[in-house]
């Protein structure tokens, strides 16, 4: 008998891993980590792909959320929209298989992209109770209800049972029933608060909580859809080499010019002549023909080449008036002013920074300052401390516009601070989504935007701390006046009372109080 | 002396007339405080003593930087007005706790410490024209006195001569003390109750036919005030025994001249004919206490040329020679050294000597 030899032991044992089963072990890297961030991913993961889809077919967003405990630490999630639906037959794929989706390969301004969002949901919800998940779907014609499991080694769903009803009321879009392991709280980092940062940064959704502690709704603040981004080809400055050559497998071209003008943007040809002549390529090489050292000569040369940033209109960002309405709604802020930059771009990825900057009102003064961050509209609510966007709040120096802040601190004061981040590609640091990495490009933009922002904000701020000034002095003084009376009266037999109203009238007559701010006169 | 109350109840009312002036016709009350700073005190030539300047600094009740120190000086007022009418007196300490209180709604006090209440009696004396003795407030006594001297002090007999070691501690009002009987041809004055009690053990106020007196330090009021007293209605000159530094220098032209803080009593206080009788920096050479002298710090250097440079110093010739004997001996000598001579050295030989042969500083 021949002896196996390890290697060939080895390759016995070797098979694939399936996606699902790869983040069954690493769950965390999807937000699972633990029961209260687990129950918010669901939630978000599920007003993520409603938002998605409802703004994409035009529709006002209208999505109800429900969570209730059914035994100590279980909750069943309820999420609805009036999105178009899905059809029948590509549910169970739509739901119950990763990666896929129609997202990742395009590169256009969503919420979610790779495709791992909702399935993660699921299969977290299958991990931690064993039971399935029920879809309910119309796309305007009958009612279709699923009852999904996702098969983990294979990668695959299953269907437990299927059924059909008449829907006489046309009602289309979605809904997803789950059982989770979860918990529940109220405060930072909680479901009530990603939704209320949701309706912030989507003042044209509607959305319905209903909670283990009652219902909240979020109304809509502005009636209008913002503008559609279009999608884009990828800017030559932001292709990574191993893209390049996938794309130069896969591309209908026949030469290398026409590869480089029709699957880039801001390529033309004069630019694709150019880097073929730097990259030492014939004009009409064959894509697929290229050896691995000729696709690394033409990826090096697309980046020598000068182009033109890439094309914005990939880009939706909420708009000025937008920001100062969701902010206003949600915060009940005196005073808001909002800022959205013009497009920038990081490694060939264009991106808009807005900032919105809420003042006053029902914001608790004497308190560091509430810092909102977004990435294509949805609220960042862990790893604040390693966000780009954090970054360059610290190094932003408000005390220019009145505020107080400590070197490497958020600044203090009645302020909500709010900044959205919108790109093609949001380059978050980890899968869980929740900070953005700190390009220099995305640290620049942003603090320009905070400081055009803090200027606008400044001469209310000082107005307001001016009043506030007033206030505090008219204070001190009221509290005086009792006791200057009151000597007088020993002093010249005038009645206290008499002299308080006198000292009063004074007061409100104003003025005097401003005119003698200034210390000591001297007179000699 | 009840005259003079009433003329005090006036200038307090006064006071009070003046804000209220200023209330009712709707302006912000104000109030003309003399300051009471370096910048506004000068020595007068004439009368050889620190006089306080014209400056005033105005005060306004709707001030945020003014207001707590307009209110403090009108409850003064009207504290001394209290005491004046059930005729009683109050130490400074019992003043602050009588003005210490919280504002309604608030956790301010209107007097903190104490040196605010004392700051805001002393602006009273300057804008009511009145001492604080007359205000019937009293800084702590502290200081004694022995003497042939027979004095009546509300209504008691007290002689000077017949005390004890302790002798008589001296009240910090002698406004209204009577002399009886004055039996002495000087005082001695001296800066340590320690020196003191070495001259009354030794009877020196008997034998040389004075009054010795101390306090301890910085002469308070009462001491001043009594000490110009005797000077001014018996012509007693008035010599002055201090430790050999410039720290001493000082203690002796406070009395003499008058201090920059009282500075508007200084009529009331000063003593222009007053002499430094010791330590001088000749004493030093002359009764071989070289050896004695305590090696000069940096802060006895720096005040050395504070006081080198006072106006009443620095064009005399005669102190300039002693500042700079200081200098080159470059160190101080406390009376106490006197003692390694002799138990009674001082009261003996050093008073005597020095007094008979005229060997003192004007």
């Amino acid at each position: 008998m021949v002896e196996e030899t390890i290697a060939e032991k080895m390759a016995k044992d070797m098979k694939e891993v399936s996606v699902a089963e790869f983040f069954e072990k690493n769950r965390h890297l999807l937000g699972y980590e633990n029961s209260t961030k687990a129950l918010l991913t669901v939630v978000k993961e599920a007003v993520d792909n409603s938002l998605d889809a409802t703004t994409e077919a035009g529709i006002l967003p209208e999505i109800k959320i429900s969570v209730k405990p059914t035994n100590a630490d279980r909750y069943k999630i309820l999420a609805e929209d009036n999105g178009p639906g899905v059809v029948e037959s590509k549910i169970p794929f739509a739901f119950g298989k990763f990666l896929y989706g129609s997202k990742f390969h395009r590169l256009r301004q969503s919420r979610g992209v790779q495709g791992l969002g909702i399935h993660g949901a699921i299969l977290y919800s299958q991990l931690t109770t064993g039971k399935p998940v029920k879809i309910t779907s119309s796309i305007g014609k009958d009612v279709h209800s699923l009852e999904l499991m996702i098969n983990v080694t294979k990668n695959e769903p299953t269907i437990v049972s299927q059924t059909r009803q008449k829907n006489p009321g046309k009602w289309h879009g979605v809904k997803i029933e789950m059982e989770i392991e979860g918990k529940f709280i109220e405060r930072a980092q909680s479901v009530p608060e990603y939704l209320r940062q949701t309706a912030i940064a989507n003042p044209y959704a509607r959305i319905i909580f209903d909670g283990p502690n009652g219902k909240t709704e979020f109304e809509r603040a502005v009636k209008e859809l913002p503008r559609q981004p279009k999608e884009i080809k990828p800017h030559p400055y932001g292709v990574e080499l191993g893209l390049m050559r996938r794309m130069l497998a896969d591309t209908r071209a026949k030469t290398v010019l026409g590869f480089l003008t029709s699957e880039f943007s801001r390529v033309g040809r004069r630019s694709a002549e150019q880097i073929c002549r730097l990259a030492k390529l014939e004009l009409n090489k064959k894509p697929q023909q290229m050896t691995h050292e000729e696709s690394e000569r033409l990826h090096k040369a697309m980046q020598l080449v000068k182009l033109i940033a890439p094309p914005t209109d990939c880009l939706s960002p909420l708009g000025e008036n937008l920001l100062v309405e969701g902010l206003k709604k949600e915060t009940g802020a005196e005073y808001v002013v909002a800022v959205t930059r013009p497009p920038s771009v990081y490694r060939g990825n264009p991106f808009v920074v807005e900032v919105g900057l809420a003042y006053g009102g029902n914001i608790p003064s004497e308190q560091t300052s509430q810092l909102l961050r977004f990435a294509n509209k949805v609220p960042l609510l862990y790893h604040q401390a390693d966000c780009a966007i954090t970054e360059a709040v610290i190094d932003t120096d408000f005390r220019r516009y009145g505020l107080s802040q400590s070197q490497g601190q958020l600044p203090v004061g009645p302020l909500t601070i709010l900044v959205h981040f919108a790109s093609v590609w949001v380059p978050f640091t980890s899968e869980g989504k929740q900070a953005i990495a700190n390009y220099p490009e995305i640290i620049k933009d942003t603090k320009l935007a905070l400081q055009d922002a803090g200027r606008k904000l400044a001469s209310y701020v000082r107005q307001q701390n001016k009043m506030r000034e007033r206030q505090m002095r008219r204070d001190l003084f009221e509290k005086y006046i009792p006791e200057l009376a009151e000597s007088l009266e020993k002093l010249t037999d005038k009645q206290k009372q008499k002299i308080i109203e006198e000292l009063e009238k004074i007061i409100k007559k104003g003025g005097l109080v401003g005119k003698t701010e200034d210390g000591s006169q001297e007179k000699s | 002396m009840e005259k003079q109350k009433t003329e005090v109840k006036k200038n307090l009312k006064q006071v009070g007339d003046k804000v209220l002036k200023d209330i009712e016709s709707g302006s912000n009350p104000t109030l003309d405080v003399p300051i009471r700073a370096l910048s506004n005190v000068k020595f007068d030539e004439q009368s050889k003593m620190l006089v306080m300047g014209e400056a005033t600094a105005r005060r306004y009740f709707f001030n945020i930087a003014h207001v707590r120190k307009f209110v403090q000086t009108i409850e003064a007022a009207a504290l001394a007005k209290e005491l004046i009418d059930v005729n009683k007196h109050l130490s400074l300490r019992e003043a602050f706790y009588r003005m210490k209180r919280t504002l309604p709604d608030s956790n301010i006090n209107l007097v903190d410490e104490q040196t605010e209440s004392n700051d805001a009696i002393e602006d009273l004396e300057l804008i009511s024209s009145s001492s604080r003795e007359q205000l019937h407030i009293n800084a702590n006594k502290m200081g004694s006195v022995a003497g042939k001297v027979v004095i009546e002090d509300k209504g008691d007999t007290v002689d000077w001569s017949k005390l004890g070691s302790g002798g008589w501690a001296i009240p910090s009002n002698v406004e209204d003390i009577i002399f009886k009987k004055v039996n002495a041809k000087f005082i001695i004055y001296m800066e340590k109750a320690a020196e003191w009690e070495r001259l009354h053990e030794d009877k020196v106020w008997e034998k040389l036919s004075c009054i010795i007196m101390s306090s301890q330090g910085q002469a308070t009021r009462g001491v001043r005030r009594l000490l110009q007293r005797l000077n001014q209605e018996f012509k007693l000159p008035v010599y002055i025994l201090v430790d050999g530094d410039p720290w001493g220098v000082y203690i002796y032209s406070v009395i003499k001249y008058g201090s920059i803080s009282l500075a508007h009593i200084s009529e009331r206080l000063a003593l222009p004919d007053a002499k430094l009788l010791g330590l001088t920096a000749d004493d030093v050479i002359n009764y071989d206490l070289k050896k004695h002298l305590i090696k000069f710090e940096e802060v006895d250097k720096k005040r050395l040329e504070q006081v080198k440079n006072y106006d009443w110093f620095k064009d005399n010739k005669e102190w300039q020679r002693q500042f700079k004997l200081w200098k080159e001996l470059n160190g101080k000598v406390e009376l106490a050294a006197l003692s390694s001579k002799g138990i009674t050295f001082i009261s003996d030989t050093y008073i005597p000597n020095k007094i008979k042969h005229k060997e003192w500083l004007d």
